[in-house]
């Protein structure tokens, strides 16, 4: 999770910011589902063999986040593309300095 | 005990897949590391006993959004090798953050105890009840979309309002911006 926010915050190019937002989310869905967990448990589907359940209700809100953060990405994807489009780069420090140059 | 080795050693190889990420200039590369991340997270689900989460993010994890960040990554340039910006205060930021943590986690339950309290309001109801309501074997299933189908209502409205927002972005040509810097462009040359 910490591996992801520090992707965030050094990297330069645009696109690798979305990844590390990508592994940032991740890495609490792996926190929600291993608070999920049953020792002696099976997967929430009921049948007569199995006496423990993990946790279902984690699982499904964590069914929706998944959804929604890769709804997240594309939407991030998308501005960098746009980015793109008007800067011909997607290096933080090059955008930067064209910005200055523009305000000369 | 199994169980414990098999996360262990799968939480060390996404360790190694973030510090891969963390290092490599090349587009691509960090996209297709990008997706072995999605997919061992999946293989952790499954260890877990979470099957519905793993479905879940195999198909939609690993497989749309890396299908999304190829075409992405084909429309841009090679990543250069560009000096790492504010590294010292954001590894400040990331200890600081990896302590509280460890703090916050040394007092939750233990991982698996069936008497937490997660595990001890609504959810017995859930596994009683639900196959009588519903005839889905599936909890997971009936609580997605009966006990909590407006959760999922709202998951729509949220990807619909995406999809609208990069269509815009995408369809959009006409910033300001885009002449002034062809423009700047041309003039160095």
């Amino acid at each position: 999770m910490v591996g992801g926010l520090i992707i965030i915050i050094t990297s330069q190019n645009y696109l690798k910011k979305v990844v590390g937002l990508a592994i940032f989310q991740t890495a609490v869905f792996v926190f929600f589902v291993s608070l999920a967990k049953v020792l002696d448990g099976t997967a929430p589907i009921l049948t007569k063999m199995a006496n423990a359940y993990s946790n279902p209700l984690p699982h499904v809100l964590i069914l929706t986040a998944i959804v929604v953060g890769v709804a997240t990405s594309a939407l991030g994807l998308a501005l960098v593309l746009q980015i793109y489009k008007n800067y011909e780069t997607i290096e933080e420090k090059e955008i930067e300095s064209l910005e200055l140059k523009s305000d000369k | 005990m199994n169980f414990l080795l098999i996360n262990f050693f799968l939480i060390s190889l996404l360790l190694v897949t973030t510090f891969f990420i963390f290092k490599t200039t090349s587009l691509i590369s960090v996209v297709a590391l990008t997706g072995a991340f999605t997919l061992l997270c999946s293989a952790i689900y499954v260890n877990l006993d979470a099957v519905d989460v793993a479905f879940t993010e195999a198909a939609v994890g690993s497989g749309i959004s890396t299908i999304l960040m190829v075409m992405a990554a084909a429309k841009l340039p090679e990543g250069k090798k560009n000096k790492l910006i504010n590294l010292f205060p954001s590894i400040i930021l990331a200890v600081a953050i990896s302590l509280i943590l460890i703090i916050i986690i040394a007092n939750l339950p233990l991982l698996g105890d069936p008497n937490a309290p997660i595990h001890l309001h609504v959810v017995p109801e859930y596994l009683k009840e639900s196959k009588d309501f519903f005839h889905i074997p599936n909890v997971v299933t009936n609580i997605l979309a009966s006990y909590r189908g407006f959760d999922t209502l709202g998951e729509t409205i949220v990807i619909f309002t995406a999809g609208l927002g990069v269509i815009a972005l995408l369809t959009s040509n006409t910033l300001n911006r885009k002449t002034n810097f062809k423009k700047n462009k041309k003039n160095e040359r």
